[in-house]
Formats: structure tokens, C-alpha cells, sequence
């Protein structure tokens, strides 16, 4: 018996094929993964089965055997579609921020479901919604359901959408990323509230994600899908142990490894000279202050607080920790462009001890961030975006010269004219974003920097071009000593790419030292949590 | 994959993309192609509709009216005085033995009296006066077409202004935010609040009016809508990476603003060009309705407007005024809409030219 027969469902945009025809079942109370990178056609998969995918040609069958007789999703008509919308397949996001509304409290949101599938009157609604938000685990549910969105930190508003979500117990849950948008320690918890839920109600999952490990925590099988077709599927347990397809292999295969110069000092040698060193760096935010008393004084915030660390030549400084925990605040104050007090040395010089200094500061020193597609001046041409350094820092040099440098640089990141004709004249915007993020490493790199900050360089892309990006990082540092200073909320890039760590939270370095004692043998509770949530 | 890609041809900056989905739109890309033509003819009004002959051969010289002013003298008449070519007695010397005149199309110029009406002025379309005469014997076509070359010319003066500050404003307020934002966005709200039109009013009755004056006065208030666009997109620019990416390189603030910041931040711009000319063209029709506008004797569309309204049952100055503006008005809306389209990011994004090349 299955919940849901998918069969040849193609998905068109403007005449163009996103989903190629694809077939699968997922059974009642069956926990079904839907693995692949970006633009594979998985989260237009789950829009199109509850029709919601705007503008889309969607062909083929879904029948669907909810509560009561088989229907096709795909030619019901609009109302009753609507009745089973929410009702017997409900949909989780990936942006909990987005996905509720800013004006009403999240109590009234579920309560407005619970209206509008089970006809409840007000009061019943509103207990409803306050036993729902408290079977997700959100302590104090009764006051948290009259919290708005902004109130709650990201994984209350993801409890409080799934909260919505399982309003109507629905037969078939679509979870699209759901944990994407959260910090590694919450997704684990997440994660576990899904699979008790899951249990409880008996209800089908379609998870919809790009992470291999959550798919081997959670799902029973998993669907591998790329450019649009389903590749392979099977029991998560054959398909990730005796993968058949070669693009799952490569899926199972991105895990970054480790290719770096090991560290090498012995207890008697001098100690390398560091290219970036810093003590008692701190940072602090001006930030208004509510009412009144905002007119007449500031608040602060203490983004971070008496960092102390170093780089040595050729090394890689990994910072780990989770969103508002200060990395970027750190990375900024780093490159001079932040304001911070305390002491920061890069080659033995401080920021702001004039201009030639600084100017030869910020050659030692460049930076690459983590959206490929922000980083990129979309109005510029790659011999501007990646020549620009090269104006500010060797004005002597000649168009010609410039443009050889330029074309140096691309072909040192991978990039260069024999794939790409006329590759000084393109725009950013015909290239992915594993080719942006070469763009931005070249750009970086053609003044010939010592340290690179790099600020979550691969988040932003898929897995299997994340590890490309990585190694290519990795020859960058052996071939041109570079030092790194790595920002990062990701272990398994820290571990591939790290010397030693730093582990920040909440503005402070909570645990430090060599890159194996800190992930082998964390010490602080928080380290402990982090390492425990990938592994 | 890669081997395609090395034939093809230079990629299309961002502008050149933007200009092909303009295109696409046909209504908009035939409306501006209808009002350049509009625009040049107008600007050449002068060989379109004159009351000088653009040639004349007399007793075996050849004389250029249009460009120089020769007494009546020189063609046989009594005055010292310009010649008045639509005299019949100067018609008839420039028409017999082996003289002649070329005249343009419509042979009235804007301040051109007919003096030879058939009918009491404001008199019908004629054969003479193609749509007919205003209230005081001018040929309302060479009006219309003067008027509407005034009308277009100015408007372009003052969007030009109007960009000018408005831009300068909101880069200066955008990128340096702060207090500089802070002290500027204060000023701007009282600035604004000062009764334009009550200060047209008081300034047209101190000074003499003229366009020039039109001009500085509207522009000094036309800025205002512009610069919070662009203020808002530099305050988002301005925090994206490749900003950050500059500074880290040593960019200064002036390159910066210029290289990085100003091109990306320019769509607001652009969508409201059309948008700023028609509201320019409607600005001054109004204060020319209302006589506020340009000094008496300029063709204007405003006052013929009005001349309408005095005289309503001379249908054909009203009418074809009512019609040169909605046409002209018409044509820039569609030009605007098109150019939204075609700079609507969403609209940016569908193109399918992502992703050349092997390298991931």
C-alpha cells in the first residue's frame, strides 16, 4: 500500500524542462530523503505536488491515497486542492523567518489553521495552538504562543512551524531544508523533535536536503536526484554503503579531506613567525536603545570580547562557531574594517599608522566571503573585478601588463581562456557559483597577499564543488605559503583545512589550541556539543 | 561543454541584456522610437513650419531668409524694415519672372499672425491654417509644434537637473550614512515642506519670468523623490561583499562610489527617466495653464490650454493640444513601463545564461 505514487512527473518553466520525468512512492509513516545540489529540481518536486510552484507546466500523475479514496494531486481542481493542502500533506520551509508572518503572533497562526481545516471557535483554537507548540518542545508554550516571530530565536520558529504544520496531523509531510537555516547544534535538535513527531502521528516525511549526514540520521530511503531526474533509490543503508550510481558516489565522496602541510615544531624549535597576531581584541557595537532613553544615550554590544590568537606563515587559523557568536565580526576587525580596541599585528605592523602603511597592509592581507554571488560587482567585467588590486597597488603597470597578470591569476584558481573564450570580457553572471567563488579567490590573490581571510568561503555552495573549492585552497597554501585565517561554522571543513582552532561563542573564544585536541578531545561543554552534532 | 563555449561570441554586459529585453517590448521600443522622431522633427521645427522662405532666388541672387534677416528692400519694397514674406505684394515680386521662393511645409512661424484670415480669429482649420488659428491669428499647428519642442526641451533640462541632484544627494547620503544621513535626511524634510507653488507664484511676480528662471526654481525641488531611491540603494550596496571586497583591496572612497557603488545603484534612475519627463511636460503645461510659466509670447502647450478653455467653442485649439499632450504623455509611459520591465530584477534573473564552462 502507498501513500503516494509519483509517476513521470515533468516540471516546466517557460518551455524549460526542470524536472525530467522522475517516479517514486513513498508509503504511510515511511521517512522518504530527496538528496541533491541546488538547481537539481527537488524543492520544485515538493512545490509541485501541493501545486504550488508558480508558473510551472506540471505533467504525469501524483495519486495520492489520503484520508479516504486516491486522488490525483496533479488534476484535482483548485478547491479541493486547497482542502488538502495543509490538511493531509502539510509543508515545512527553510527560512522559518520568512515563512511565518511578522504580524501575528505565532499562537494565532496555528490557531488561524486549526479555523480554517477543523472549524474550532476561538478559544478551543488557541489551546490547540499552545498543545501543539508545546509538543514540539518550546518550554513555556503558553506564553510563547503570544511571542511574534522576531521573539523567538530560529529554532523556536522552526518548532513553531512544524507546530503549523502538524496543526491538521497530515498523512505527508513535506519538509523542504528544514534545518538549512539553523546553527549545528540546533538542527540536531530539530532533527530529533522531526523523528519523535514523525513516530507519534505516523505520518509520512519527504525530506528535501542537500546533506548526507542528516539523511543518514533521519530517513528510511533516500532518492538521489540530479539535473532534474532521480538517479538512485534505495534503503539509505544499501544506497550509502553500495552507491551504484556514479553521481551518488561522488554525492557520498564530497566529504572534504585533508591535504595540508602539517604543522612540524618540536618542543625545542623557535617558534614560526606569525603573520597575524592578536591580544585582548575586542569589538563593540553602538546599538539603540528602546524608548526614550534611546534619544539621549546608546546602548552597547560586545561583538567580541578579548580575543587572543595567531597565525604562523603557511597555516591555517580555523574560527568556528555559530551565527551572532562574532567570526565575521572578528574576520572584519582582522582586514582594518572594523573598528576594534585592543592589539592587532599583521607582519609586525598595526592598522591606522598612515596611509602607506595601511596600503601595504592591505596587500598582505585580502579576503574572500562567503556569498559568491554579493562578492561580485555584476556590472563589471572579470578583468575589472580581478585587475582591480592591480590599479590600486602597481598603478605602473600597463593595460597589457595588467591583462597578463589578470589572466595569470584566473588560470592559478582554475579558470582560464581555453574554457572560457573571452574570459576578461565576461560578466559575472554566466558563471556558477563555485567559478565566482575562483573569481573572488583570484581577485584576492593578484596582489600577492601573505594572509587570506576567508570568510565561510564554501557554505554557500553545493558539496561536491565545496570540496573542490577547498582543495583548490589547499594547493593555493602549499604552493604559495599563504596563512589563512578560516571562518567557519562547518567541523568537517575545519577539519580538513585547519591547524589550529578557535571556538567562539557569544563574543568569546571558549577553547583553543591544535586542530586535532580540539576536535578529538573538546573540552569546553560547547565544543563538545558542536563535534557531537556532525558526527 | 566547454568547447561550445569558446565560440561564443563576447559575453553582453548587463546594460546591453537590459536593452534586449527593452526590445522585447514592442509597444515601449515603438514608442521610443516614435518620440525621437516627434523630438527631431521638432528640433528642426523651424524647416518645418516658418514664415520665412528656407531659399529664395531673386533677380538672379540667391538669399537664405531662414538663416539671415533681409530688409524689404532688397526685394523691391518701400521699408527699410525685415521683410514680411507673407505680404502679397512680396509674394508676388518673389513669384514673378524668374524669382522664386521655397517656403516650408506649413508657412507660419510661432509668432505669426495671419493677417489674411478668411475667418475672425480663432478661426477654423483652413486650407491656409491646417488646425486652424489661435485667438490671436498664429497658426495653432506651428503653436503645437514649438510648443511641444519647448515642452520636451525643457523637461529634459530639468529631469537632467533633476538626476544630477538627486543623485549626488542620496550618494552623499547613502554611502556615508550616519549623521551625514541623519543631518541631510532632516533637511530634506524641511526642504520639502515648503510650499512650491506658492514660491513660483510670489517669485514669478518679483522677477521677470523666463524659462531659465522656471527651470532653477523647479529644479530646486525636483531632486527630492530621486535621492531617497538612490540613497536606499547605496545604503543596501554599500554593505554588500564586493564593497567590502574593494575596501579590503585599498580601494578609496571616491572609486569606490564611482566604480562600484553608482553603476549598481543607477536602476531606480533610469526606470523613472520617462516617468520624470512626463511629469515635467505636465509641470510646465500646468504653470503655463495657470500663467505662471513661460514669459507671454513663448508657444506653450499650457497656454494654449488655456486659450481653449477661454474660447470653447473653438473646438480645434482645445482638441489637437488635449491630443499632442496625451500622445506625447502616452509615449513616455509606455517607454517607462518597458524600461521597467526590462530592469525588473526578477525579471534579470529568468535569463537562461548561467553557468559556462567545466570548471565547477
Amino acid at each position: 500500500m502507498t501513500l503516494l505514487d509519483v509517476r513521470g512527473l515533468r516540471v516546466a518553466f517557460g518551455g524549460k524542462d526542470v524536472v525530467r520525468g522522475i517516479d517514486f512512492t513513498i508509503a504511510p509513516g515511511e521517512k522518504l530523503a530527496l538528496v541533491g545540489e541546488s538547481g537539481s529540481g527537488k524543492t520544485v518536486t515538493a512545490l509541485s505536488l501541493l501545486r504550488l510552484a508558480q508558473n510551472a507546466h506540471c505533467s504525469g500523475s501524483a495519486l495520492f491515497a489520503g484520508k479516504g479514496k486516491s486522488v490525483d494531486l496533479l488534476a484535482l481542481p483548485e478547491h479541493a486542492m486547497q482542502a488538502v493542502r495543509g490538511q493531509d500533506i502539510a509543508m515545512i520551509f527553510q527560512e522559518p523567518m520568512t515563512a511565518l508572518n511578522p504580524l501575528f503572533t505565532v499562537g494565532e497562526q496555528i490557531a488561524e489553521v486549526l479555523q480554517l481545516k477543523q472549524g474550532l471557535d476561538r478559544v478551543q483554537c488557541a489551546a490547540a495552538a499552545v498543545d501543539l507548540l508545546a509538543s514540539t518542545g518550546i518550554p513555556e508554550a503558553a506564553r510563547r504562543a503570544g511571542s511574534y516571530p522576531h521573539q523567538l530565536s530560529g529554532g523556536q520558529r522552526q518548532r513553531a512551524m512544524i507546530a503549523m504544520a502538524l496543526a491538521c496531523k497530515p498523512a505527508l509531510l513535506l519538509a523542504d531544508e528544514p534545518t538549512t537555516a539553523l546553527d549545528v547544534t540546533v538542527r540536531a535538535q530539530i532533527l530529533d523533535l522531526l523523528t519523535a513527531l514523525q513516530r507519534d502521528y505516523g505520518m509520512a516525511v519527504l525530506m528535501i536536503t542537500h546533506d548526507l549526514n542528516l539523511v543518514r540520521k533521519f530517513a528510511d530511503r533516500v532518492a538521489v536526484m540530479e539535473a532534474g531526474l532521480i538517479v538512485e533509490q534505495g534503503p539509505v543503508e544499501q544506497v550509502f554503503a553500495q552507491p551504484q550510481h556514479a553521481y551518488t558516489r561522488k554525492l557520498i565522496d564530497s566529504k572534504p579531506s585533508r591535504n595540508v602541510v602539517e604543522v612540524t615544531t618540536k618542543s625545542g624549535d623557535p617558534p614560526m613567525p606569525s603573520v597575524l597576531q592578536a591580544s585582548a581584541l575586542g569589538v563593540t557595537y553602538r546599538t539603540a536603545r528602546p524608548g526614550i532613553r534611546g534619544w539621549f544615550s546608546k546602548g552597547t554590544f560586545v561583538a567580541l570580547r578579548d580575543a587572543a590568537f595567531r597565525i604562523g606563515a603557511g597555516h591555517t587559523l580555523g574560527v568556528i562557531g555559530e551565527s551572532g557568536s562574532g567570526k565575521s565580526t572578528l574576520a572584519l576587525a582582522a582586514l582594518g574594517l572594523q573598528a576594534f580596541n585592543g592589539d592587532l599585528q599583521v607582519d609586525g605592523q598595526r592598522w591606522g599608522a598612515g596611509k602607506a602603511s595601511d596600503k601595504q597592509l592591505r596587500r598582505t592581507m585580502q579576503v574572500v566571503f562567503q556569498d559568491p554571488f554579493s562578492s561580485l560587482s555584476p556590472r563589471m567585467t572579470v578583468e575589472e573585478i580581478v585587475g582591480e588590486g592591480l590599479l590600486v597597488h602597481e598603478p605602473a603597470l600597463d593595460v597589457l601588463g595588467r591583462q597578463q597578470r589578470v589572466l595569470a591569476a584566473l588560470a592559478e584558481v582554475g579558470l582560464d581562456e581555453a574554457q572560457f573564450g573571452n574570459i576578461l570580457s565576461r560578466y559575472p553572471h554566466e558563471f556558477s557559483g563555485g567559478q565566482r567563488q575562483r573569481l573572488a579567490i583570484a581577485r584576492a590573490l593578484i596582489v600577492q597577499p601573505r594572509l587570506l581571510v576567508l570568510d565561510e568561503p564554501t557554505s554557500a555552495l553545493d558539496v561536491t564543488i565545496q570540496k573542490q573549492v577547498l582543495q583548490l585552497l589547499q594547493q593555493l597554501q602549499r604552493d604559495h605559503a599563504l596563512s589563512y585565517l578560516l571562518i567557519t561554522h562547518d567541523v568537517d571543513v575545519i577539519r580538513a583545512m585547519a591547524h589550529e582552532v578557535l571556538v567562539l561563542k557569544d563574543g568569546e573564544i571558549v577553547e583553543a589550541g591544535p586542530v586535532r585536541q580540539v576536535l578529538d578531545a573538546p573540552v569546553h561543554p560547547y565544543t563538545r556539543s558542536l563535534v557531537a552534532a556532525v558526527a | 561543454m566547454a568547447s561550445s563555449n569558446n565560440t561564443r561570441a563576447p559575453s553582453a554586459s548587463p546594460t546591453r541584456r537590459a536593452w534586449r529585453r527593452f526590445r522585447r517590448n514592442r509597444l515601449g521600443y515603438w514608442s521610443l522610437i516614435a518620440f525621437c522622431v516627434l523630438v527631431v522633427v521638432s528640433l528642426f521645427a523651424e524647416l518645418v513650419s516658418n514664415d520665412r522662405p528656407l531659399v529664395v532666388r531673386y533677380e538672379g541672387q540667391t538669399y537664405f531668409p531662414i538663416f539671415k534677416d533681409y530688409s524689404e528692400k532688397t526685394f523691391g519694397g518701400d521699408f527699410e524694415a525685415n521683410t514680411d514674406y507673407l505680404d502679397p505684394f512680396i509674394l508676388e515680386r518673389l513669384s514673378t519672372g524668374g524669382n522664386w521662393a521655397v517656403f516650408a511645409p506649413n508657412p507660419y512661424g510661432p509668432k505669426t499672425l495671419n493677417y489674411f484670415a478668411a475667418e475672425p480669429n480663432p478661426s477654423r482649420p483652413t486650407r491656409a491654417n491646417l488646425l486652424g488659428t489661435d485667438d490671436r491669428g498664429r497658426d495653432l499647428l506651428a503653436q503645437l509644434l514649438y510648443g511641444f519642442r519647448v515642452s520636451v526641451l525643457f523637461a529634459l533640462a530639468l529631469t537632467a537637473t533633476g538626476v544630477f541632484l538627486g543623485v549626488v544627494a542620496g550618494a552623499i547620503q547613502g554611502f556615508f550614512g550616519g549623521k551625514t544621513d541623519l543631518a541631510f535626511q532632516r533637511f530634506i524634510e524641511i526642504w520639502g515642506s515648503m510650499p512650491e507653488l506658492y514660491l513660483l507664484i510670489i517669485f514669478s511676480a518679483v522677477f521677470a519670468p523666463s524659462v531659465a528662471l522656471l527651470l532653477v526654481l523647479l529644479s530646486l525641488f525636483g531632486w527630492m523623490g530621486l535621492s531617497d531611491y538612490v540613497r536606499a540603494e547605496f545604503l543596501r550596496n554599500r554593505q554588500l561583499d564586493y564593497v567590502r571586497a574593494a575596501r579590503a583591496l585599498g580601494v578609496g572612497n571616491w572609486q569606490i562610489i564611482v566604480r562600484h557603488v553608482l553603476p549598481n545603484s543607477l536602476t531606480p534612475v533610469v526606470t523613472f527617466l520617462p516617468f520624470r519627463m512626463s511629469g515635467a511636460i505636465l509641470a510646465l503645461t500646468s504653470l503655463d495653464f495657470l500663467g505662471l510659466g513661460v514669459p507671454p509670447g513663448t508657444p506653450s502647450l499650457g497656454e494654449l490650454l488655456a486659450q481653449g478653455k477661454n474660447n470653447i467653442d473653438a473646438w480645434w485649439i482645445s482638441l489637437s493640444t488635449f491630443a499632442v499632450l496625451v500622445m506625447t504623455l502616452l509615449l513616455l509611459t509606455f517607454m517607462g513601463d518597458a524600461l521597467r520591465d526590462a530592469l525588473d530584477p526578477r525579471k534579470a534573473d529568468q535569463d537562461p545564461t548561467a553557468d559556462v564552462g567545466g570548471v565547477p
